[in-house]
């Protein structure tokens, strides 16, 4: 039995690399530093260890041989889940290079809001470590933020900070979705601020708030429930504060066209900034792999994933090359599923000829064709795995011996044998 | 396995060959000298061929988070130039900021076979590094970028002498595997995060009261007596500004001597003169650096068309965002370490701001006199893609080409530079000088940029013709490590080069405080910040060469 301290997670997207985790054999227990997202992740036990084919326990070469032969002929494969570490990144890229695949990240729809927006008009962003520091005020929109990574506040607001002698002293304010629980209150009790609204309403409720922060008239007194009145208050403190931070999970914002949305946040903390103070965007993601997938796709082909490689070149559409609409409209002929961190993200239901290269305690409604389980990044390999901020790739550490493949090794393989 | 080249003309700088008539012999990857028993097995001939090493460029944003960033931007300009699988060769993208597979084959295609990354920021140094990773054929490495970090002005701020800051920056260099040092708009990018939106050289920083001039000269201090080959790589002040001129011409005067290495420098050396207030600094600037030998320079050309700029002074991208074409643009603060900005830039002939430019970049080149101290660069992509080396290649060498383009530009531009005046066209050897030998020697690599006995065989073959374009856009023979990787401007050969490093000692106990700030201010923890040698070369693929410091034994 050991203990392995200052690890970090690739599972909550948030960095945090400080847990202590017991390892005996290959069961692991977290110590120190866990929570709600990492812990179960962590702890999760191997149940696979064993390639099959058709149900059939095989060995890991037969498997290969499988994958291989299935995509072999194939016309337009897709790579769906796309929720590795950067070298399975890596090893998935060559295969849909060599195959004329689809790369399909499983998280694409929400982090489509963000780079439709990006690709728009771009963005004033910011990193963890800034925020730590500097944020005396922090908006949070449309988002529950001790849901989605639930030691956000305990790491990064009520926690020292350089260049603030209070750090109990920063505001924080909620627009639209009201937090679950109380971990955004200050350490000395002062709760946040709550400006709540449905989701689908925050489209009105950020052009309001934008307007008024570039000093435009609002006739209105009300905006889907909250008074304008209030909205003036916070573009009065956004301008007011010395380095405020809006963030915002691209997928919690669950409505159509919701990319128009993130480009107002975005012009907004421009517009803050041509008002002689400072303001950046924290857009909230990075888990399981989906910063990682869009990181290497990008460095590998110019694109995000929803890149297809079918022409012999990579073309990116993110509307086009969505996987669950190919698979379902018949376009495709095959699915290989990669999903090396989450065993309860299967992949969608199809007819089609199906390899899923997955994180050991898979279960499927319908066995694939070929399932390999694979090792988790950052507990059964050492690997790399970008942050929410996408500046900082974290070096996954080994915690075990389990024998389990890696994703580059298994993808590299089928790979080399087409 | 035995190569020989028959017959080339050489072009070695580093041996001082200018245009001989020599045989070149290749053996495990190197050059060897002439074998008594000289039966190769497989026979070049180069006879009326020139030959020169392979071209290294010292300053090129191939690898890290904004180059990522300005890819992620720019789908339409990929979309120009899609990139098809072959063979050999992945696909990818090209034109402003190509995929990284693409980046190695288009340099190897015009006979580079190293390039180095001049803004490594410490915390996004395993980005740039996996980014390099994905470069084939080329060799690389990078300049830890220092100078607006939290911790660094502290130490000032707090009068930490200079044994600790080198302490400091050594440590830093290892942590982030790098080659040598950079500072970007000294202390601004930190001065941006507390609403400073300009920063002289005199100015200080609101929060930490210390000023770029201090920070300049604790680096470059720094770097020469950890004994870093490469001098202080120093992007400076008001990049862009007009009147910057002056700026530039304070900065050599205040490191007193020191080494340093002046990047960009065409951004560098405005004036404020005539009707539009913007002029041509680059004649005061040439005549500071021929004067001052502690300084080297690289250019920035600019070249007309689409690019982007990608940069970690955010200060100053945030101040020119009103030029993006198109208008979208990205600036982020980074982690209490750095920033960057992204911002897409069209230069036009016709605008005459962007003409002014490409002659300032002209001037400079054609007016500072020794080529060791000056090198080819267009701050790739900044500047414009470095696809576009050829092109400019050709209007060093050319004068009559020179002039027929100075022509077409902007009128008002014409009138504003002394370009038709200058005679100068560089010579091959010069050429070689910019582009090998002199880099190689301004980086300290060792075994490269020389085609003598003991070098690496990273050796071009070019056809000579008087369109020096045509001639330096598709060389005859590219061999990288003794592997022959291009023909005819083609990739018939992929490899993996290495990364260059240095690793200068540092007293342990510096890892005291920084543990300590660790803990207090940052996110990650000071153990999983420190990159290891593994994360390069546990792939199969990548390796690490670590260079002599000065003053060491080679």
């Amino acid at each position: 039995m050991t203990e392995i301290t200052e690890v970090p997670s690739p599972f909550c997207g948030i960095g945090t690399d400080d847990l202590t985790i017991r390892i005996d054999g290959v069961s692991l227990k977290v110590i120190e530093n866990g929570c709600s997202v990492n812990t179960p992740l962590f702890e999760q036990a191997i149940t696979d260890t064993s390639p099959r084919v058709e149900g059939k326990e095989v060995s890991l070469e037969i498997a290969v041989a499988k994958a291989s032969a299935l995509l072999k002929d194939t016309k337009l494969p897709v790579i769906g889940g796309c929720a590795t570490d950067v070298n399975g990144m890596r090893g998935l890229l060559a295969l849909a290079d060599r195959s004329g695949a689809v790369v399909d990240n499983m998280n694409f729809v929400g982090a489509r809001n963000n780079f439709l927006a990006l690709q728009d008009s771009g963005w004033m962003n910011t990193t963890l470590a800034e925020v730590k520091n500097r944020c005396d005020l922090l908006l949070v929109v449309g988002t529950d933020l001790e849901a989605f990574a639930p030691r956000f506040f305990q790491r990064y607001l009520w926690t020292e900070a350089m260049f603030l002698e209070d750090s109990s002293q920063r505001q924080v304010i909620y627009l639209g979705t009201p937090p679950s629980g109380n971990a955004s209150t200050s350490p000395k009790g002062n709760k946040a601020q709550i400006f709540e609204c449905a989701t689908s309403a925050l489209p009105e409720v950020m052009a309001v708030l934008r307007a008024l922060v570039k000093k435009q008239p609002i006739r209105s007194e009300t905006v889907a429930g909250i008074a304008v009145t209030d909205l003036q208050h916070l573009a009065d403190q956004l301008i007011a504060a010395k380095y405020s931070v809006v963030t915002w999970a691209a997928g919690a914002l669950a409505f159509n066209q919701a990319e128009l949305t993130v480009q107002m946040l975005s012009e907004m903390v421009k517009d803050v900034n041509n008002q002689n103070t400072r303001c950046s965007g924290l857009p909230l993601a990075g888990k399981e792999g989906d910063q990682t997938a869009n990181q290497v796709c990008g460095w590998t082909t110019g694109y995000p994933t929803r890149t297809r490689f079918s022409r012999g070149y990579p073309e990116y559409d993110p509307f086009l090359n969505d996987s669950r609409v190919l698979l379902e409209n018949g376009e495709a002929d095959a699915l290989v599923w990669v999903q090396a961190f989450n065993a309860n993200a299967v992949p969608p239901m199809t007819n089609l000829p199906t390899i899923v290269v997955g994180r050991s305690g898979m279960t499927f409604a319908k066995e694939p064709d070929v399932f390999i389980p694979v090792g988790t990044p950052g507990i059964d390999h050492a690997g790399h795995a970008y942050r929410m901020d996408n500046v900082v790739a974290i070096r996954l550490k080994k915690l075990r011996d389990s024998g389990l493949p890696s994703t580059a090794e298994v993808l590299n393989a089928i790979e080399q044998s087409l | 396995m035995l190569i020989k080249l028959t017959g080339g003309t050489i072009y070695d700088p580093a041996s001082g060959i200018a245009g001989q008539q020599q045989d070149i012999y290749l053996q495990n990857g190197r050059i060897i000298n002439p074998p008594a028993e000289a039966k190769a097995d497989k026979e070049y001939d180069l006879k009326g061929k020139v030959v020169m090493s392979g071209a290294i460029d010292m300053h090129t944003h191939i690898g890290g988070g904004k180059g990522n960033i300005a890819r992620t931007l720019l789908p339409e300009d990929h979309r120009t130039d899609p990139v098809a699988r072959t063979a050999i060769c992945r696909s990818g993208c090209g034109h402003a900021m190509p995929s990284t597979f693409v980046t190695g084959y288009r340099y190897a295609e015009m006979g580079y076979t190293a390039g180095f990354e001049p803004a490594l920021l410490p915390i996004n140094a395993r980005q740039a590094h996996m980014e390099m990773g994905d470069i084939p054929i080329l060799d690389k490495g990078g300049y830890v970028m220092l100078g607006s970090d939290d911790y660094l002005l502290r130490m000032l701020t707090a009068k930490k002498d200079q044994k600790a800051i080198n302490d400091y920056v050594a440590w830093t260099i290892q942590s982030a595997k790098a080659i040598g040092v950079k500072v970007v708009n000294p202390g601004g990018i930190n001065a941006f995060k507390f609403n400073q939106r300009k920063l002289d050289l005199d100015e200080q920083n609101s929060h930490y009261g210390v000023t770029p001039r201090e920070i300049l000269q604790v680096l470059a201090t720094a770097v020469k007596d950890i004994g870093i080959s490469h001098p202080l790589h120093v992007h400076g002040c008001n990049l862009g500004v007009p009147g910057n001129m002056q700026t530039t011409l304070d900065t050599i005067q205040g490191i007193g001597g020191l080494p340093m290495h002046l990047t960009h420098i065409q951004f560098h050396s405005y004036g404020t003169e005539g009707d539009f207030k913007f002029s041509s600094g680059a004649a005061q600037i040439a005549e500071a650096i021929n004067k001052n030998k502690n300084i080297t320079i690289d250019v920035g050309q600019i070249l007309f068309g689409q690019t982007v700029t990608a940069s970690g002074d955010n200060m100053r991208q945030h101040a020119n965002h009103k030029h993006a074409s198109p208008n979208k643009w990205v600036t982020m603060d980074i982690e209490c370490d750095a920033g960057c900005g992204v911002v897409p830039f069209k230069y036009k002939d016709q605008n005459f701001v962007n003409a002014l430019q490409w002659a300032i970049g002209l001037e400079t080149f054609l007016l500072v006199d020794d080529p060791w101290r000056i090198f080819l660069t267009t701050d790739h992509p900044n500047g414009a893609p470095f696809t576009s080396y050829p092109h400019l290649i050709r209007l060093l060498m050319d004068k009559s080409f020179r002039n027929d383009m100075l022509a077409t530009i902007h009128p008002e531009a014409q009138k504003m530079t002394t370009l038709a005046s200058i005679d100068r066209e560089y010579s091959l050897q010069e050429i070689a000088i910019m582009t090998r030998a002199g880099a190689a020697k301004l980086i300290g690599l060792k075994d490269r940029g020389g085609l003598s006995a003991g070098n690496w065989a990273d050796i071009t073959v070019y056809t000579d013709n008087p369109n020096r374009e045509q001639m330096f856009e598709k060389p005859d023979y590219v061999f990288k490590d003794g592997e022959l990787v291009v023909v005819d401007g083609k990739v018939v050969a992929t490899k993996w080069g290495t990364t260059h490093t240095v690793k200068p000692d540092f007293d342990p106990t510096v890892e005291k405080d920084l543990q300590a700030y660790f803990d207090r201010y940052l996110t990650m923890k000071l153990g999983n910040f420190k990159m290891s040698d593994d994360e390069i070369t546990e792939d199969g693929r990548g390796s690490i060469t670590v260079h002599p410091l000065k003053g060491a034994a080679a």
